[in-house]
């Protein structure tokens, strides 16, 4: 029975906080919810100051949004009245005179000199009260944009007089992001008030607790003014922000260094199956992407021709064409040049070479020399936070893309008949080929796949890098650098690869710098090779060359 | 025992590369120096440096033919050793110039004035002395190939992997030197030279000078690779590019011979490189791109990969043609490059020279000549391999 009343004590109390709370928060909307007259606004301009004072009052008792940049232009000296009418105008410098704006419509109201004009004069306390009702109007306003600005500016200037103001903002205020900028605002301000001990001590547990470089600026700015009694506590809290800080920095290396092997997993896959499940040194492989991005590049180029509503799924479309262009050039390469070099792989790499020479040279006279623009879908441009962490969504899908790549290889690999067919031709051609496998088909399927593949990494590649003749140049060291690395012929070997080098690279560019940091890279992996002469996961044989 | 190897390094036909280099050597300068203007045979000021930058460009291609050509190592990072001896000679032309320089700073190159450096960084002294640079030219690029080679061949580093790994080097030099910090110049290397060795380096006389010089140094490697690969152990190293498990098994140390023929071919490529620097008038670290490397693998391809004559007509070749090719239609050289190094490896595989020399041996029986050893120019195919190519590193 007691224990029903307490529940339903609750419920009422609950019932009438909320209620509250909606007045609270409709009371701005539903009092103030006129527009400023002309008449109000021209009022301003009459006077001394405390007619002044009231006719700010009554047009902050508006609640007109409109009102707020005329009080604010009245703090700057920017507001002027007309002597001829008695008008309040809104002016801006033109040469010797002014131009003129109403306030209210921002319509165009000619030129005058300064001696047609009188500004509008303001006092140390006209200010204080303007900043405060414009605070009040801000803060409490139902868009969502002012409020956020509006606190932000408060957590700037920490001004103790918009305490109150804040205190009651945050009690109806119900966006987490506005909500946690007011509240280390309110802290700030509690810090630098003569508040009691306790008071500033709750004030930096609270801020502690927000734990970005936002509250470890408050802190430090804090540790130079409070007493000496409170002085530990703010030294704990920026330790405890700091060590954080740190926690975050090292994933947010992780997130980067993710993101960078997931580009070089990209670039080596299909370098991973030309060399490493046939045995081609492939150097036109980086003009295979650039072909991919260059198809992206046509494909968007198509679109806005003939179908610019599918503009956003562009990028979707540029991958089946770009495994297509890619592959068919490779397998042309591979059924008029490599074919013919089998067994020599120092001269398949000149070939090839070659080959690349030619492909950039094409490309570069066909769409000139200069960078192609690619344009970025909406929903792969801009970021989020998680935590800490800042994750931009291009890289986000990069990083999904290749990984899909690469398990949909694998299940190529290991569970079509194509793939049985390439890893037998890998393992024994003349036994392969004596069980009845076309291997010179199996052979230019195969390259086709890689040469595809790398041109999928193309298109993914329009995202982040220069779509110019010179893409693919860019990313053929470091593609070899994975697959050797990671172990040829092994694909496990090349995700392995890809993404502790993308890893160590970002881990060394804080302390290296960018550049030393690749060089380290370069050095550690020649000193690697020396040791492991054949990567990371070596396939086991009884192969003593190649 | 000296005068045998220098005999056998003149045999047959070094002797008449040496000759004719050497009646080069002399023959231009006089046509550019001592004959009349008005003279047909008068060489204009422009080609001698432009003919000079072309025989150290042979004799980088000869460097690389002793050790892809003869011990089957494809070095793709053999720029990097020309580009450092270029670049110790230019640390040298460089303290030359002195108070000359734009800001006049008596022991600052411009580019240290210019980002603030307060003193010369250590590795600068000493390179006011000719004699220091010399040493620094030979010594620096022979160490880094002997620590380089020693690791990668002692652990069995061959084939492609090889040469991908010796890319990566030159990768990293490439990107060393083009930091700022590095105390190199930086982007822009080293330029605006003045003086070598107190003689004013535009003039027509030290550019006819440095010239014969080049050519010198090319005849003294032609005669040095000669000596090596007619010597015992030039056979070793054909044996190891044939084959070089059985020659392992047969109890020569590989490695050493390796790591000998690699030091030796980087010191070659770093006096060539040496004395490129002062008849181009600039080193930069664009020098050591990866790309740079793999066009001296062409030069030496298309004169004849195994032969000592091959990779000097191919380098003077090429480049003749590339100067040719980049004036008339400058948008198709890459074309024509790149068509180079397809055809040249699809339907010539030994080059030029070795092309003739094969049509010639059909009519003349063979003379014992190490180049002629193998018949169908699949010279990185190791012998153990069945008569069916077999691609992928596991069988």
């Amino acid at each position: 029975m007691g224990e029903e009343a307490t529940t339903m004590a609750t419920r009422l109390f609950r019932l009438i906080a909320f209620l509250l709370a909606v007045l609270l928060v409709a009371l701005p909307q539903a009092s103030f919810a006129a527009d400023a007259t002309a008449a109000q606004v021209d009022a301003l301009g009459q006077g001394g100051f405390p007619e002044r004072e009231a006719a700010v009052a009554t047009l902050a008792a508006t609640g007109d949004p409109k009102v707020v940049p005329i009080l604010e232009a009245l703090v700057d000296g920017t507001l002027y009245l007309r002597k001829s009418d008695s008008k309040v105008v809104l002016t801006t410098k033109a040469g010797g005179g002014f131009t003129l704006k109403d306030p209210l419509t921002g319509g165009d109201l000619g030129t005058a000199s300064s001696s047609d004009i009188d500004k509008i004069k303001v006092n140390n306390g006209l200010r204080g009260r303007i900043s405060t009702l414009v605070g009040q109007m801000t803060l409490l306003s139902t868009d969502r944009t002012t409020r956020l600005s509006a606190a932000q500016s408060v957590l700037k200037t920490a001004d103790p007089a918009t305490l109150e103001l804040l205190k009651k903002a945050l009690a109806t205020e119900a966006d987490p992001q506005i909500r946690s900028v007011m509240e280390l605002a309110e802290a700030v301000i509690v810090l630098k008030t003569d508040a009691g001990a306790d008071e500033k001590r709750a004030a930096i547990a609270l801020v502690t607790s927000h734990g970005d470089r936002e509250a470890l600026t408050v802190l430090t700015g804090a540790l130079a003014s409070v007493p000496d009694e409170l002085k530990s506590d703010v030294q704990a809290g920026i330790d405890s922000i700091d060590r954080q800080l740190q926690l975050w920095d090292v994933a947010q290396n992780l997130v980067y260094g993710l993101s960078l092997g997931s580009v070089l997993l990209l670039a080596a896959i299909g370098l991973a199956i030309t060399f490493g499940v046939m045995g081609v040194i492939n150097m036109a492989h980086g003009e295979m992407v650039m072909l991919g991005a260059y198809t992206t590049y046509v494909v968007q180029q198509l679109l806005t021709a003939f179908a610019p509503a599918a503009m956003e799924w562009s990028l979707i479309i540029a991958i089946p064409a770009a495994f297509l262009v890619s592959g068919l050039v490779g397998v042309a390469i591979e059924r008029g040049i490599i074919r013919w070099l089998y067994g020599r792989p120092l001269e398949t790499l000149l070939a090839t070479w070659g080959l690349s020479l030619v492909l950039q040279q094409a490309v570069r006279s066909i769409f000139g020399p200069t960078n192609r623009p690619v344009t970025i879908p909406s929903w792969m441009s801009g970021q989020f936070s998680l935590g800490g962490l800042d994750i931009t969504w291009n890289r986000l899908w990069i990083f999904v893309f290749a990984l899909a790549v690469f398990f949909a290889l694998q299940l190529v690999l290991n569970r079509t008949p194509l793939g049985l067919q390439m890893r037998a031709v890998t393992q024994n051609r003349r036994m392969a080929s004596a069980m009845g496998i076309r291997t010179p088909f199996v052979d230019a399927m195969t390259f086709g796949l890689g040469s595809g593949v790398a041109g999928l990494a193309g298109v993914a590649l329009t995202q982040i890098d220069n779509v110019s003749p010179n893409l693919g140049q860019g990313y053929i060291i470091d593609s070899f650098m994975v697959v050797v690395f990671g172990g040829v012929g092994n694909l496990w070997g090349t995700l392995i690869g890809a993404l502790s080098i993308g890893m160590a690279n970002k881990f060394l560019e804080p302390y290296a710098g960018a550049v030393l940091g690749k060089i380290i890279i370069l050095v550690l992996i020649i000193l690697f090779i020396q040791r492991r002469p054949r990567g990371l996961f070596a396939l086991k044989g009884r192969a003593v060359e190649q | 025992m000296i005068t045998s190897m220098i005999f056998r390094a003149l045999d047959g036909k070094a002797t008449w590369v040496i000759v004719v280099l050497l009646l080069a050597a002399f023959a231009l300068p006089f046509s550019n120096l001592a004959l009349p203007e008005t003279s047909p045979l008068h060489l204009p000021n422009y080609l001698v440096p432009l003919f000079g930058k072309y025989v150290t460009y042979a004799t980088l291609a000869l460097a690389l033919d002793l050790v892809w050509g003869y011990c089957g190592i494809l070095s793709l990072g053999h720029a990097a050793f020309f580009a450092l001896g270029g670049y110790a000679m230019g640390m040298y032309l460089m303290r030359q110039i002195g108070t000359r320089g734009v800001y006049g700073n008596p022991i600052l190159p411009d580019f240290m004035v210019f980002l603030n450096y307060k003193e010369l960084p250590w590795f600068w002294n000493g390179f006011d002395q000719f004699w220091f640079a010399c040493l620094v030219i030979v010594v620096v690029p022979g160490l880094l190939a002997f620590i380089f080679g020693f690791l990668a061949f002692r652990s069995r580093v061959t084939g492609v992997y090889l040469s991908i790994i010796t890319q990566a080097l030159t990768y990293a030099l490439l990107l060393a030197f083009f930091r700022n910090d590095f105390g190199f110049g930086g982007n822009n290397g080293l330029t605006d030279f003045k003086d070598i060795i107190g003689f004013n380096i535009q003039a027509a006389t030290t550019r006819a000078a440095l010239f014969s010089a080049s050519i010198f140094a090319l005849a003294l490697a032609v005669f040095v690779c000669s000596g090596i690969v007619n010597s015992k152990l030039g056979k070793v190293m054909v044996a190891i590019r044939d084959a070089e498990s059985r020659t392992r098994f047969l109890g020569y140390r590989v490695d050493n011979v390796k790591l000998f023929a690699f030091v030796v071919s980087a010191i070659i490529a770093a006096v060539a490189g040496a004395l490129y620097v002062p008849q181009v008038g600039i080193i930069n670290p664009s020098e050591f791109s990866p790309a740079n490397s793999i066009e001296v693998v062409i030069w030496t391809a298309v004169g004849g990969r195994g032969t000592l004559v091959g990779p000097i007509i191919g380098g003077l070749l090429v480049n003749a043609g590339k100067t040719l090719f980049t004036g008339l239609w400058p948008d198709y050289w890459l074309f024509a490059l790149g068509a180079l190094f397809v055809l040249v490896t699809l339907f010539m595989p030994k080059g030029i020279v070795g092309t003739i020399r094969s049509a010639f041996s059909r009519k003349t029986p063979p003379r014992g000549d190490n180049t002629e050893a193998e018949e169908d120019g699949t010279t990185d195919r190791p012998l153990i391999d069945g008569p069916e190519p077999q691609p992928g590193p596991a069988e």
